[in-house]
């Protein structure tokens, strides 16, 4: 009896470059991702910088994708340009178990989800609370600061959140700025965005030991002490303190950074896609006033169903995934749809390509709240390629934070203020010349008090 | 209806505990323990907001 073995999946087109498909990532992913699709189909290959990738989409092979577990398909090496922001040993440096220990991280559970609720729609609402009638924001700088507030004021502390100002945000956006896919080749190669991203980490631990210089020890344990009391008033095993101002720093960046961008970015293409379908925004807006008249806090409401509005963040999050390429490293030989995947292959995911499928999703490229309202709705119908939240055991364990965290947003600003497009509809896109997509700038809306308001 | 679970998805994150206690117990460091897999008559609204908002997806419903 002889053993058939599978055949390599086919590569996409293109990639005659030194570093393959790499260039063409850092320029075009989304194309690159589709051409590969429409080319080799559910299963298919580029080379980023020797390394191949296997790209998988369609729900047969997502949903073996999402059901391998870690010991199978890791995620710890898929990520390389994530070790110079978070420091090493923190996060994706830990091995499978250690992981999963971390990701139960308690304030997730949903017990505190209340708490939170409270938190982000204070944070939302001091956002705005020095607005004047009138004015034009920069939805990347507005949403991005608001996100650094609420994660960390929910994540780490009131305390600590109290403490910090504009320039936490800035210095941030800087290490998601440092996310080019370039890593693969070398994480410290001498690239602008790299020697900004180092820098600003720098900065960054400089801001934490300004504000753990502030903290003393005997009010480590008062009412309002915060996840960075605690961690101040851990020892060592030779005396001293168990955790340096670096290490802290690089635990804060990461707790705070699967939640960040992704929020940020979500906030700002929900209110742009709302401002491009009028009649979508009015029905919510008209959803959120009921709610209102109904009485309720804003953290009572956000926690509560508010279809409308949640239709919209969901096709939202469809037509722009925050993540558009979810990555793994092969930990052994594997088989996938008739071809083979080789021990230390990349393994890829891609929401930007799965979530607009036809015939999962009819008009694929059209914001259509309604899929959400009419029943079957889209995402609970194809659970396999609705995933701007990836999918399986591994599923955003903070989507349901988020949704909230979106609803309480909306829930305030939608409240308050009008806003309206300030430049032409086609420029509002994403930039994904890096791992991390951000809006690209200018990125501006108008804003008016609501009158009455 | 009758509740089913798919044991490779649940992560333990308890959010359908907080929909209906009465039917979910999720221990502070494990998966999910269905108490009712058949839910009294009354908890079926709550039982299909766990199924809706558990993170993982791994709730569904099978009517009867």
């Amino acid at each position: 009896m002889t053993t058939v073995i599978a055949p390599p999946p086919p590569m996409v087109s293109g990639g005659e470059d030194d570093h393959g498909h790499l260039e063409e990532l850092r320029r075009d992913p989304i194309g690159l991702m589709w051409r590969l699709r429409r080319e080799c189909g559910e299963v298919g290959a580029f080379d980023l910088a020797g390394r191949r990738v296997v790209l998988l989409s369609g729900a047969e092979v997502n949903e073996w994708y999402f059901r391998t577990p870690d010991e199978v398909l890791d995620q710890g090496a898929a990520y390389p340009f994530m070790t110079p922001i978070f420091g090493r040993g923190v996060v994706f440096d830990a091995p499978p178990e250690r992981r999963a220990e971390m990701l139960k991280n308690s304030s997730l559970r949903g017990p505190q989800m209340k708490g939170h609720a409270e938190v982000i729609a204070a944070e939302v609402e001091r956002s705005i609370g020095d607005w004047p009638d009138e004015l034009a924001i920069d939805l990347l700088d507005f949403f991005a600061e608001l996100t650094i507030y609420t994660s960390s004021a929910c994540l780490i502390g009131k305390r600590f959140r109290n403490q910090l100002d504009g320039r936490f945000a800035k210095l941030y956006h800087d290490l998601e700025r440092g996310t080019d896919a370039l890593a693969y080749v070398d994480p410290y190669a001498p690239i602008e965005s790299f020697r900004r991203r180092d820098e600003s980490r720098v900065e960054l631990v400089k801001l934490v030991e300004q504000i753990m210089a502030g903290r003393h020890p005997e009010d480590r344990h008062g009412e309002d002490s915060d996840l960075l009391d605690v961690l101040m008033s851990l020892n060592g095993d030779v005396g001293g303190p168990r955790f340096s101002a670096d290490e802290i720093t690089g635990m804060f960046i990461s707790m705070m950074f699967a939640g960040h961008h992704t929020t940020s970015g979500t906030a700002a293409w929900t209110l742009i896609e709302l401002l491009r379908h009028p009649a979508e925004l009015t029905a919510v807006v008209a959803e959120l006033d009921e709610l209102y008249a109904g009485g309720g806090t804003v953290s009572f409401q956000a926690l509560r169903e508010i279809p409308r509005l949640e239709a919209a963040i969901k096709e939202a999050l469809r037509l722009h995934p925050p993540l558009i390429l979810l990555l793994r490293v092969a930990t052994q030989d594997l088989e996938v749809g008739g071809y083979r995947i080789r021990e230390g292959d990349l393994v890829a995911a891609s929401p930007a390509v799965s979530n607009r499928l036809s015939p999962d999703f009819s008009d694929p490229d059209s914001f259509v709240p309604l899929r959400y309202i009419n029943q079957p709705h889209d995402d609970d119908r194809n659970p396999w390629t609705w995933i701007p939240f990836g999918g399986g055991r591994h599923r955003c364990v903070g989507a349901a934070f988020a949704m909230m965290q979106l609803k309480a947003i909306f829930l305030v600003l939608l409240r308050d203020y009008e806003f309206e497009l300030a430049q032409p509809s086609e420029t509002y896109r994403n930039d994904h010349s890096k791992m991390v997509v951000q809006l690209e700038q200018p990125c501006a809306v108008n804003v008016r008090r609501r009158s009455g308001r | 209806m009758r509740v089913v679970v798919d044991a490779d998805l649940c992560q333990g994150h308890a959010m359908c505990e907080i929909e209906a206690a009465e039917v979910f117990s999720v221990p502070k460091s494990g998966t999910v323990e269905i108490i009712q897999e058949r839910p009294a008559a009354g908890l079926e609204a709550a039982v299909r907001l766990a199924v809706q908002y558990c993170p993982t997806r791994a709730l569904s419903i099978e009517e009867d």
